[in-house]
């Protein structure tokens, strides 16, 4: 692990220094600043039952969908189509800290610009006549799910990364299977055959494994450990499988 | 650094396949501290998969490469720190500079911060980069990215350095600077390098291994490939007189000594003739005092030497021919004959 500052240290300049993620960055303050706007909006004009925290943070779906997948693309796809990942590999170094070190600097950034919506509250808190009734707690719990879900949805895109050469086909890769696990789970769980008594068993573990249900959770302060355990699991599953797919690869060049 | 051993690059029975395609067959060969050794091979004959197994990069079928005395399958990280590898079209991030490219391949490859940082100018120098150190590996020409390549190749001091195409695509004063360099590594490195370009490895490399569809066909000094694969020597003798009668006077000046070949006559009366011998010495003051004896003028005389193009193109023209009448046991589509 003796390299992995170095690589780190490399992806987050190469980061800083690619115009994809500014567009990402550009498009996503974008997008949540207009949602945020909106949702003020709503509840200026009605009592709403949720803080308007809570409402923001049950729209997570819509920057990671486009947001992973701009990450995360290039991180081995281009270094595959370039040949570099070549030059990468027979320093020495392994393949373990290659991935760890490419899924980190994505991480840090995500956070990154996550983190810089708390702006958004701040310019609220600054602007309510009466900051009582914005309560603290949903922002956190709502920071918090970001935080553990984005390894997972960060470890999808290195993932999908890691199996292409094409940055194209790796962003749409990854795209599809964050669509199926944030969408296509919740689907399966509200199938009507799923109603069957001998399935209820399925059922149930769909439902916990809803990524809309633990958004709710978490911002109502309520931290499920079983939730955690399954996005940490799950980004290391997916790390193990990047490491693979790295290997895999090379040895049909 | 461990110790260095004596012989640093081992390879035995090294066999590669890519499914059905046997790209590297049996293939073994040793390199000694400091030797210059040149791979050479047709498109396709396995030169840069064998270069890529000896780097670690891709694993081998079977076989057992050892670099430094160890095993490259199973301490790849240990055997990595001893090469510096440069692979074909030397591949750079097109968004770095070139000082921080250095930099970087530095720290990865081990190098604590303040020997890093003479080092890295120890080698722009040695390149001739110092002009370019602040530019970005993107906009550089084609030249000085090669010799980027080469700068990050040698910057570990790596007891054995590996270079993929040194020289492809650099204009000829370019690729004598590339050379130069290469040559200054005798003695100090191990370099195996390959190449298309003939003369380029005949000037650098102290031995030459040609492969042909993944089998060593030659190998040796440049030299010894001309004796061993064309076992003769020839001369030129431009003359004139009754070349007729030149055939049976030769063998009194040495006993293998024969005419191959009369050429075209002058108008003057000069003709060129091949003579052929397999004596490995120089004969030609014998032939220069024997010949006018016998009433001849001769006008010039020049031993020529077959250069290593014509070594090359008959080694790997005779492993074909050796391939052909056994087509089956290689999966690739026979060749024309030649």
């Amino acid at each position: 692990m003796r390299h992995y500052p170095t690589i780190l240290s490399h992806e987050i300049r190469a980061l800083l220094y690619s115009p994809s993620t500014y567009i990402a960055a550009v498009f996503f303050l974008g997008v949540m600043g207009f949602i945020f706007a909106g949702i003020l909006d709503l509840y200026s004009k009605a009592p709403q039952e949720s803080p308007p925290a809570a409402v923001f943070f049950q729209l997570y779906w819509f920057p990671v969908f486009f947001m992973v997948p701009l990450l995360t693309m290039k991180s081995f796809a281009e270094e595959r189509r370039m040949g570099t990942l070549e030059t990468l590999l027979t320093a020495p170094v392994s393949t373990t800290e290659v991935v760890l070190g490419k899924f980190t600097a994505a991480y840090l950034f995500y956070m990154l610009l996550w983190g810089s919506t708390l702006g958004f509250h701040y310019l609220l808190q600054l602007y309510a006549r009466d900051t009582r009734f914005l309560d603290p707690g949903p922002i956190v719990g709502g920071y918090l799910f970001i935080a553990i879900s984005g390894l997972l949805f960060i470890a999808v895109g290195i993932l999908a990364s890691a199996l292409t050469r094409n940055q194209a086909v790796a962003g749409i890769l990854s795209f599809t299977m964050l669509l199926g696990l944030i969408g296509g789970l919740s689907y399966l769980g509200d199938l009507n055959a799923m109603h069957a008594e001998g399935l209820q068993p399925v059922k149930a573990a769909l439902d916990t494994l809803r990524i809309g249900n633990h958004v709710e959770d978490f911002t109502h302060g309520v931290i499920d450990t079983r939730q955690v355990v399954f996005y940490v699991t799950g980004s290391v599953l997916a790390l193990i499988f990047s490491i693979l797919g790295v290997e895999v690869k090379i040895l049909g060049s | 650094m461990a110790e260095i051993p004596d012989i640093t690059i081992e390879v035995s029975h090294l066999k590669k396949n890519y499914g059905p395609l046997t790209a590297v067959n049996d293939l073994s060969f040793s390199v000694k501290r400091g030797e210059i050794l040149g791979l050479l091979g047709p498109n396709g004959a396995g030169k840069s998969t064998t270069m890529r197994i000896l780097t670690g990069y891709l694993p081998a079928t079977s076989g057992s490469v050892r670099i430094c005395g160890l095993p490259v399958a199973s301490q790849a990280e240990a055997t990595k720190r001893h090469i510096g590898y440069m692979p074909e079209n030397n591949p750079l991030p097109d968004d770095m500079r070139v000082s921080e490219y250095l930099w970087f391949r530095g720290r990865l490859k081990e190098m604590p911060r303040a020997r890093l940082r003479a080092r890295i100018d120890e080698v722009l120098e040695l390149c001739d980069l110092k002009r370019n150190r602040h530019r970005i590996l993107g906009r550089l020409s084609k030249g000085n990215r090669q010799r980027v390549g080469i700068a990050e190749a040698i910057l570990a001091e790596p007891a054995v350095i590996i270079m993929d195409e040194p020289t492809i695509g650099l204009d000829p004063h370019q690729i004598i600077i590339v050379r130069d360099l290469i040559a200054s590594l005798r003695g100090r490195m191990s370099v195996i390098i390959s190449s298309h370009i003939l003369p380029e490895i005949e000037a650098t490399c102290d031995r030459v291994l040609i492969i042909n569809s993944g089998r060593i066909v030659a190998q040796g000094s440049p030299a010894e490939l001309r004796h061993e694969i064309f076992g003769h020597t020839s001369y030129r003798v431009d003359l004139a007189g009754d070349t007729a009668a030149l055939a049976p006077l030769l063998p009194a000046i040495e006993p293998t000594l024969k005419v191959e070949s009369v050429g075209d006559c002058a108008g003057d009366g000069f003709c060129t003739a091949t003579l052929t011998t397999e004596f490995a010495g120089d004969l030609g003051e014998k032939i220069l005092q024997a010949l006018p004896t016998h009433g001849y003028r001769v006008r010039s005389l020049a031993r020529t030497q077959p250069s290593l193009e014509d070594v090359f193109l008959a080694a790997t023209r005779r492993s074909w021919d050796a391939r052909l009448p056994d087509p089956k046991a290689d999966s690739r589509a026979p060749l024309p004959k030649a």
